[in-house]
């Protein structure tokens, strides 16, 4: 009967010896592999500046790599960029913490209640057709050209990801799992708290992460349409001065801190889904 | 002992746009507390049927169905349910599975999540995830999960139909063990005839369309039983012999419809 026991017992405890051996290794391999991602562009630039180099190009239209760096490092040591940084980030900021948690809060309004869905999401769902850039004009024309109208518009695009996926989530629990709940017992608050926000939230944080970046994406939007200051206004600044270097600045820094925004949803997603058990390549 | 459930004239039907199906037609049946019963009958008896209306999942039927004197009119902690599959959570560990809406923090539901895990032998695996788990090992946190509620009575629909023939005799002797230190009552419907006089101390035969009691088998064989032994043998023979008469009849019924 014991014997028994531990031959079933025996098959999983090995694997997770595995796993623990494994985990000394864990940082070594996770260098691999941002290393295999780096190939890629390392080469790109490495192209690019040698055909600049040459004259195969015109730095003009195209500035060699090591042209960016230099306007980058001054732009740093001037404290332009981390100035029109900073506005950019808070006017994000401000815009996703509007318009992704009015985004959550309905999502959840509607995902728990049939009533709310009728009345609410076919508007929802129609306003969410409306592209930003036809949008702007009507938002200038209200608000002016200060900051209002500005985190109007990244909250308007930002409300959508997250509505549409807390709502995903909340009506993709599985059904099987509140039997269970009914046949323990949940009150109402425990099903919400300890069902179906723990099995929404993948849904939840993929909500937040798609959220991030269309604010991310509408503060171009909103700098580039009239602004004094941000990343977009840099740009703009660059192209009316033709400093191709200064907008290649601006696209890498929406690049990079656009990736660091993403990479830190992605690393709140591997802390609390992982238990989930699906394919990682 | 004093009778736990009773389940008096119960039929069940199913509507549907094509017309009605009878499920089930006047089962009686009265449950002894700290008693085994078993149910098992071919496909489409309504076994799963009546264990759904004694869980309270099904309320749409005719007859009474009490528990403790009391009618059952919804799903409760007091009729704990194990389904075909575990039904864990995913996202929680075994002992918190277990704990479900409980909390660990408060000492005596700590302590007897500690007894629970030990009963079904999961000791070593409290801060594992199911995806984790075996299959058996997955339905033995469900029946540690349901068992911490104090149920009076436990249901249990085919739980250990999905596991392979060695998990599965395993399982059969961790749940004889569990109802030996528990003395909770037991309804465990199956289709395996084995496993059905393994377990019992009553086998109620159902034969379907619609679904009736065929006979009621007492099982008086001593624990533990060996299934090797030839009153084992003898019984399970018994058990055979009357789903035998189930298809003579349903042959009889066909060829009277031709």
């Amino acid at each position: 009967m014991s014997n028994r026991a531990e031959m079933l017992v025996q098959p999983i405890r090995r694997t997770k010896e595995r796993k623990s051996s494994w985990s000394g290794l864990k940082w070594k391999a996770r260098l691999n592999d941002s290393m295999i991602g780096a190939i890629l562009p390392v080469m790109i630039v490495m192209v690019w500046q040698l055909a600049g180099k040459l004259g195969l190009i015109s730095t003009f239209f195209l500035p060699t790599p090591a042209m960016i760096l230099e306007s980058f490092k001054e732009m740093i040591l001037s404290g332009e960029l981390a100035v029109n940084l900073s506005i950019s980030i808070q006017r994000a900021a401000a815009g996703f913490a509007i318009g992704g948690s009015l985004g959550l809060l309905f999502g959840l309004l509607v995902g728990f209640s049939r009533k709310a869905e009728h009345t609410l999401d076919p508007s929802f769902q129609m306003l969410r057709m409306v592209p930003h850039l036809a949008l702007a004009p009507l938002i200038i024309l209200w608000f002016g050209f200060g900051e209002t109208s500005k985190v109007f518009i990244i909250a308007n695009g930002a409300f959508f990801p997250m509505y549409i996926n807390t709502f995903a989530g909340i009506r993709s629990v599985d059904n099987r799992l509140f039997d269970v709940a009914g046949v323990l017992e949940f009150s109402r608050f425990k099903q919400i708290t300890r069902l179906i926000l723990p099995a929404a939230l993948p849904n939840i944080l993929l909500g937040v992460r798609l959220s991030l970046a269309v604010s991310w994406l509408g503060l171009v939007v909103a700098e580039l349409i009239g602004s004094q200051s941000g990343i977009g206004f840099l740009i703009n600044i660059g192209k009316q001065n033709s400093t191709t270097e200064v907008i290649f600045v601006g696209v890498l820094i929406f690049a990079i801190v656009g990736k660091l925004f993403d990479s830190f949803v992605r690393l709140l997603e591997r802390r609390w889904l992982h238990w989930r058990d699906s394919y990682k390549g | 002992m004093s009778t736990l459930l009773d389940i008096r004239q119960l039929s069940k039907t199913f509507h549907s746009g094509k017309g009605s199906v009878s499920a089930l037609q006047n089962i009686n049946l009265a449950v002894k507390e700290g008693e085994f019963i078993t149910v098992i009958g071919p496909s489409g008896c309504g076994k799963s049927t009546l264990l759904k209306i004694v869980a309270g999942l099904d309320v749409e039927y005719d007859g009474s169905v009490k528990l403790n004197d009391r009618d059952v009119t919804g799903p409760g902690i007091e009729k704990g349910f194990i389904f075909q599959e575990p039904r864990l959570f995913p996202w929680l560990t075994v002992e918190k599975n277990i704990a479900a809406d409980l909390s660990l923090h408060k000492p005596e539901i700590r302590k007897k999540v500690d007894e629970l895990i030990e009963l079904v032998r999961l000791k070593g695996f409290e801060k594992s995830y199911p995806r984790e788990l075996s299959g058996g090992m997955a339905q033995r946190v469900a029946i540690a999960r349901a068992l911490l509620r104090n149920p009076k009575v436990l249901l249990l629909d085919e739980p250990f139909g999905a596991l392979d023939a060695f998990t599965r005799a395993h399982m059969q002797e961790v749940l004889l063990d569990i109802w030996q230190q528990n003395k909770t009552t037991m309804i465990f419907v199956t289709h395996d005839i084995d496993e059905a006089v393994f377990l019992a101390n009553r086998i109620v035969i159902l034969k379907p369309r619609p679904g009736t009691v065929q006979k009621i088998v007492p099982v008086e064989l001593l624990f533990p039983r060996k299934k090797s032994s030839a009153a084992f043998q003898e019984l399970r023979f018994k058990v055979i012999g009357e789903f035998e008469k189930i298809e003579e009849l349903e042959l009889v019924d066909n060829g009277a419809g031709i």
